[in-house]
Parts: C-alpha cells; structure tokens; sequence
C-alpha cells in the first residue's frame, strides 16, 4: 500500500496526478461470509471525484467492484455511500477535498441490507417513503384548465424540502435508523414534509398522525447527522422538527 | 428489486414469465407520463434499469414550454412556429401543432399533481425566456418557459414517481429490458407479419430473466449520449432500448441530428441550463466580447442551440477561445447578482462552485458545448405508434420521449421542449395504449422460449475468455464520435469514425468480463450497454455521411448550406443484411421519409 506520492510533471494542481490509495469493503454474496476490506491505489487529480476513483478500478484494475451510479453530478441520488465515515455522493467528493496523505475509506451506507460490495437493497427505504403519502392530496377542484394559485411566500415555505432526490445519505446515516430498523428514517419525514407545507395539500393531518407513531417523528434525537450528510443541503433536523412543533400544534 | 408485492409468476427452465396488458420499458418521465395513464384502465407494469427517481429527466433544468400566457402575450401558434423554425423545417408540422397545442394541459396536469413551479406575484405559473421561443414569430424573445428555480426536471421526475405512488403503479426496478419479443402471425391474407408480444429482462439483483408478455409495449426508454465523451448524459444513458428496437429491424429515424449544448461545464459536459441566459447571462468570448451579437443579432445570446453551439466552436476555432489553452468560452453571470443565481438558479450556481471551484457570482463560468440530446430515434405517429416503415403502424408497441422520433425536433429542438414531448407523448402513448389493449384484442402468442437470444447473447458474454477490456472500447469510441461526429462533421471525419468503429465492433467480439458471479453484475451489464452504444454510433455515422447538407444539429463544413431540394426529408435508417459484419455498409440500408409541412413554408433561418 503506497500513500500519496506526487508525481510531479507540472506546478499546475489540475494537471499534476497523484496516487491515491482507496480502501473499499468489498462483499460478494455468492463468496463471502462476511465483508472484507480491499486497498487500490489509483492515479487522480485533485479535482477528480470519488466516483472516478471507483470507475478507474472497476475499469481498469476490477470488473467486479460494484456500485451504482448514473448522473454524475449529484442530481440522481445513486451513489451515496460512506467516505471515511461520512455519508456522501461519491460523485460530488473531490479528491482536493479529502486528505489523501491516508487511505481513503470506502464502504456501503448502514443500516439497509447489504446485497454487494457498495450496494444496498433500497427497498426498506423506498417502503417508509411511499407510508408517509408523499403526494398532493387536493379534493377541491382547480378551475378547468388552470392552475391552483399558490402565492410565492405560500411555495417558498416548502421549498427546502422539494430538492430530496432520495438518494438516503441522511436515513442511513441516522443513529437511530442504525438500531431501530422500524424507523421512519429522516428523508421519509422530509417527503412528508414536502407535502405538509404545502398550501395546496389537504391532508397534512392525515400525515401528521402517521409520523406521531412510535415509529415517527419522535424517534429522531436531534444529532444532526442527516443535516450534515445531505448532499443537497436541506436542513433535515429542522424540517423534522417543525414536523414535531406541527404536531404539536395538530395543525401546519 | 421490485417495489410492490407483484403477482405470482411461473418460472419455467429459470426463466420468470409474467403477463401485463401493457409493459412500460423505462421510468424517466415519459414512462412514467404513460404510466399514470396507463395505470388506472390496464393491468400495467414499468420496467426500469434504474430506480425510477434515478432516471435522466431529474437531470433537465431550465423549464417546460407552453404557451400559458401567464406573464406576457404568447399564443399556442408562436410556438409551433418557433418549433419548426427552431428545428430548421426537419419537424414534422401536424407533430409541432399538437406538441404545442397540448403544452398548456400538460404544464396544467403536472401542477394539478402538485409540482412546485416557481409563481408569479399573483400566483400563477411563472415564466421566463429560453432559446428560440419567441413572440410572433421571431420579432423578440418571449417569456414562455414554466420552471421551477434551474430544477424543473427533477420536480417532473418526482412528481410523476409521486402520482405513481399514489396510483399503485407496479414497478420493476433494476430490471433492464434487453430483447423485445415478436411474434409471428398471420395476416390473415396469406402472408405473415411480426407482432410485439412481450419484453425480455434481466433482474439485477439475481441475475435472472424474466418474460413480460404484454398485449401493448410502451418504449420509454430515453437517448444515448454516451455514444460521445463530452456529454451531460448519465452513464446509464446507453440507448439500450433504442438499440433493441434496432436490432428487430424496425427503422430508426434522423439519426445524425445529435444536440450539443451550448453551456457543458468545460472539460466535464456537466449541463449549465439555457435558462441562466435566459435570465440574461451572456456569453464572452477570451477578450470579453458578448459574440453572440455578431452571429444573432436578434435575440443574440438565446438563438437556439444548434446555432450558439456552433459559433462557440467557431471562436474557439479562430483562437478566441479563453483559458490557458484558450479552448472555452464564458458564461457571465457576474451582473445577475446573488439573489437571482440563488433562487432562480442555484444548482448550476452549486455545480460551478463544486466541480470547477468558480463562483458564478464573481467570476465567468468556462463552457463548451456537451453532447445532450437525440433529436432522432423510433420512429413514430402522432399517436406514439411505431412504425415499420414510412407509414405502416407496428400494432401494440409505442415510443415516447427522447428514444422516440415523432419528430417534434426535427433537426434541432428547441430548450424546454423536450420536457414537454415526454408529458404529451408520454400521455398519449399511454392513453393510446390502454384504448389498443381495451379493444378486444388478445394476447399475442409468445414464440418458444423467448428469452433464447438474451441468454445467448449473456452467456458469449459471460463464458467469453477475451482479452479487450470494456472500458478500453468504449473510451476510444467516445474520443472518436467526439472528434469526428461532434459540432461540425466532414464526410473525411465521418469516414475515419466509421473506421475506427468497425475496428471496435471486431475487437468487441474478444470483450472480457471479469465478474463471472451472478449478483449484482454491472460488468457484464456495461459490456452489453456498450454493444447497443456500438450499434447507434455506427447508425449516426452512416447517416451523417449520407445527409450532404447542414442543417440544424447537423454540421458539414464540406457542404456548409441546406439544401432543401435534395435532403428536405427524414432519414430512415434499416438493419439488413449481415448484422454482425463489422462493416456499416453490409448491414445499414439508409432511406428517406417526406416532412409533414402543414402551414409553414420553409424559410431561410435568422435570427
């Protein structure tokens, strides 16, 4: 295992490659008991994406590491995974951004199955999803042809909560969803909230009793773990806890 | 994976056999448009390679047209025209019409379903201004695009998974459609003909194969931008349904009219929506020049893209370019302020930041155009019903959104029109499908053992002890089509291409696939994805090289003027003769369709 070596063919940093060493939790169902950690050293530049990294193995030295991915870019949720012990997008990680003088630690997010190498089995997440009716419940009619009419301030006070691409950075990174798999998770509250401020929405209550399970909203222990992982920078703990005031209040 | 608690299959011989009236093949929006249709009035399941919030259209920023008329003048009948000029008169006129006709509905259903766009004061859907769309016919950019800040596709991608939710829609997921299955019948007048009856999968997680018989097929499944290397399509994007059409010998259409945006993040073809111009950013060229001025002097920075496209290569050409190696222009935002980048565009804001560390607030953004979108693809009717040729309906199978040629585009589609082919097309497709299945009609036979072929080609595959590496292939591929097919073409570029593919489709046959398991097996996927990418390359080579004119998203220096004596029509291209040859010419027959001109006579484009 080597560490960061520069090689130096130029000053400039975008130009200049390094070898990085990544250390992956690899797993394959049909082999192995248990995971097992796995070290590649790779050529990066500093502007390269853990995402990179991983396509550079899988396509240069190991067909069989496996992972998803698809956009690239952070917009499809795909590729969240754990980069030395943070939950992120391994395509919105920078190289420049971790310190590669050490390993850099790569593994499957927790607290979801693990089917193979990075790569989960999504289901229980997407199940908790679709329990807390994420979608618009209006019973009242808009006029033929047109649209509700929301004011800006009426669509500005959900906005936070619309840019969840579902990806689970925050669920799976949530202590409480770690020991409690009947969780509701923090991105399935977000989704609720989605709809709960909406001013459109006729059902916030409906929503509100489901998330005052024992199951819901006040499992969540404020660590913030979910705020910090969230690739798209909602404000997860403070969706969540204007779900608890609402509750409260029994009203949005 | 699957969502739901689906119905008990049979498995015969490891094969998982399930029947629906309708098999939607893709989940980005038009699938999922379709679906909702679909859903309530037919037995329907959606297949998707992805989890449906994975797919492309999550991706699309800038905003839907429609002719609302919510912030300005506008009328339905602009923006047919702007769709037709904008398409340099390739679009097909009766497509056009219904495509901007229907726009106002579909903006409508997509906020009855609840999607967040962005409001007006008072309220209503707002709008702003995107290329090409213009007030009567050209005098002035009009405000006609309906957003949602730089995130209108990722609002109509979760929308629509949303409704479907709330519909129960039955999804498939990581299940990737390899083979459409046909059927031969009798026509009843003594002779045979082919008819759709189901989909081949292949389940991700197990490795194992699944039989969708179907009385009605709904292709969905998006475009193939991967063919190139400087792209903004995901790495999904591989055109695999677009390929298994192709391989059933059904014709694909205008295949040379590849998009190249304007505004991919230089180096990386990360997309920076048309809408940031059309909130007024401009593009400079290295000495700070708004160059667009020169080339459009109406609309300047908002001339479509096929043509901004152009003129940025074009400066870069002429040593104008900016950067160290003066190979990139700039997006200014600087005078936008902060407030309007973070709320009206603050992803591109984010993606500028992240992945070149520039901040569009104080700095100019470096661009250069990146390979978007497939102006052609499956041919089909208004209707969504695919076709066999130039008129005859293949009966039970669809297509709808960017796999689809309707053609709404013809050689270049506009901004905001392709999130609105998928929501009409999409609709169509499925409302057409569930009168088609409703009709009385039965389920077509399956052949013996439909899924022969799928495991076949898997096991060559698979069992293969070749020695070429997958990513090897596909990254000369992409340098090549980036070099040779890209903004401006040659018929000498586009011959060398067509070489060097016929090299790939022989070193192709000695691919490696390292992951021998059964689980989870991406290697083996990407070397099937990379077939399919080998096919489309090879056909939008060939019909590049045939179409000696330019014309929108098609570029030849050596024939600089359209010419619409010769080429005023649509390419068909056919599979015949031996598909396996690595030569084009032994398996590519090319073929023309009419245009539809309805009320629009081709003229000279300016803008």
């Amino acid at each position: 295992m080597t560490t960061a070596t520069l090689q130096t063919t130029s000053t400039d940093a975008a130009t200049t490659s390094f070898t990085v060493t990544f250390l992956i939790r690899r797993f394959d169902p049909e082999v192995d008991a248990e995971p097992r950690w796995q070290d590649f050293d790779v050529e990066m530049y500093a502007t390269d994406r853990v995402l990179d990294a991983l396509h550079k193995i899988k396509w240069e030295q190991d067909g069989s590491l496996t992972f998803r991915r698809s956009c690239a870019h952070g917009i499809c949720g795909s590729d969240a995974m754990r980069i030395n012990g943070r939950n992120r997008l391994a395509c919105k990680t920078l190289i420049k951004d971790l310190d590669i003088t050490k390993p850099i630690y790569v593994e499957a997010i927790k607290g979801l199955p693990l089917e193979k190498d990075l790569v989960v089995d999504m289901e229980p997440f997407f199940a908790s999803y679709r329990e807390v009716q994420p979608f618009l419940q209006a019973s009242s009619a808009p006029s033929a042809g047109k649209e509700r009419v929301q004011s800006v301030a009426e669509r500005a006070r959900f906005d936070d909560t619309t840019k969840c691409i579902l990806c689970a950075a925050c669920t799976s990174s949530c202590p409480v969803f770690w020991t409690d798999g009947q969780y509701f998770g923090p991105a399935a509250i977000v989704n609720a909230h989605r709809f709960i401020f909406d001013s459109r929405d006729e059902e916030a209550k409906v929503r509100l009793d489901i998330l005052n399970d024992k199951e819901g909203v006040w499992r969540c222990r404020t660590t913030f773990n979910c705020t910090d992982a969230c690739p798209r920078g909602i404000e997860v703990t403070k969706a969540i806890a204007e779900v608890k005031q609402a509750i409260l209040r029994g009203t949005p | 994976m699957t969502s739901e608690n689906h119905v008990e299959t049979t498995v015969v011989d490891g094969v998982h056999y399930h029947q629906y009236d309708i098999v939607i093949v893709g989940a980005g929006g038009a699938g999922m448009r379709a679906a909702i249709e679909a859903g309530p009035g037919a037995k329907t399941a959606v297949i998707s390679k992805l989890y449906p919030t994975r797919s492309h259209t999550g991706a699309a920023q800038g905003g839907m047209a429609a002719a609302l008329a919510n912030v300005e003048e506008d009328s339905w009948e602009w923006h047919t025209f702007d769709t037709i000029k904008g398409g340099d008169y390739l679009v097909d006129q009766d497509a056009a019409e219904i495509l901007a006709k229907e726009a106002i509905d579909a903006v409508i259903d997509l906020e009855n379903m609840g999607l967040p766009f962005n409001r007006t004061p008072d309220g209503k859907i707002d709008q702003r201004r995107f290329g090409g769309h213009t007030r009567d016919h050209g005098k002035a950019p009009v405000r006609r695009a309906c957003y949602a800040a730089d995130r209108t596709g990722h609002m109509i991608l979760q929308t629509l998974f949303q409704n479907c939710v709330k519909l129960g829609i039955e999804f498939y997921n990581e299940y990737y459609a390899l083979d459409l299955v046909m059927t031969e019948v009798d026509a009843g007048d003594g002779t045979t003909s082919q008819k759709p009856s189901g989909v081949v999968a292949y389940e991700l997680a197990t490795g194992e194969l699944h039989v969708f018989q179907a009385k009605a097929v709904i292709f969905a499944t998006g475009g193939f931008g991967k063919i190139y290397k400087t792209t903004s399509n995901a790495h999904t994007l591989t055109g695999d349904g677009v390929g298994i059409i192709w391989r059933k010998g059904l014709p694909l259409e205008d295949m040379e009219f590849f998009q190249f945006h304007p505004t991919g993040l230089a180096g990386l073809g990360i997309l920076l929506t048309e809408g940031a111009r059309g909130e007024g950013a401009i593009l400079r060229n290295a000495s700070g020049e708004r160059f667009m001025e020169r080339y459009a002097p109406t609309i300047k920075d908002l001339a479509p893209r096929d043509i901004v496209a152009r003129c940025m290569v074009q400066e870069v050409a002429e040593g104008r370019g900016a950067g160290p190696d003066k190979d990139y222009v700039l997006l200014d935002c600087t005078h936008l302020g902060a407030e309007v980048l973070e709320t009206k565009l603050p992803d591109i804001t984010e993606f500028a930041r992240t992945y070149l560390g520039v901040d569009p607030v104080y700095e100019p953004v470096p661009v250069m155009p990146t390979a978007h979108y497939a102006m052609g693809g499956i041919p089909t009717n208004v209707n969504a019903e695919v076709l066999s040729d130039n008129t005859t309906v293949v009966p039970g199978l669809y297509a709808a959104g960017e796999c689809a040629c309707v053609s709404v585009h013809g050689s270049n589609r506009l901004g905001t029109n392709s999130l609105l082919d998928i929501n009409v097309f999409g609709k169509r497709a499925g409302r057409n499908a569930v009168e088609y299945v409703n009709s009385g009609v039965d389920f077509t036979p399956l052949p013996d053992d439909p899924a022969a072929g799928v495991r076949g080609m898997l096991e060559v595959l698979r069992d293969s002890n070749g020695t070429e590496r997958i990513a090897a292939i596909r990254k000369e591929l992409q340098d090549e089509m980036d070099k040779g097919a890209q903004v401006f073409r040659t018929s000498e570029s586009l011959d060398h291409v067509a070489e060097v593919i016929a090299g790939l489709r022989d070193r192709y046959r000695n691919i490696a696939v390292q992951d021998k398991g059964k689980r989870f097996n991406t290697d083996l996927l990407e070397a099937v994805e990379l077939g399919f990418l080998l096919d489309l390359a090879e056909v939008v080579v060939a019909s590049a090289r045939n179409r000696e004119e330019s014309r929108g998203g098609h570029m030849r220096d050596d024939f600089p003027n359209r010419d619409d004596e010769k080429f005023m029509q649509h390419t068909m291209a056919y599979l015949s003769g031996d598909a396996h040859s690595s030569v084009a010419s032994d398996h590519i027959r090319l073929d023309w369709k009419p245009v539809t001109i309805t009320r629009y006579q081709p003229m000279e484009r300016k803008y």
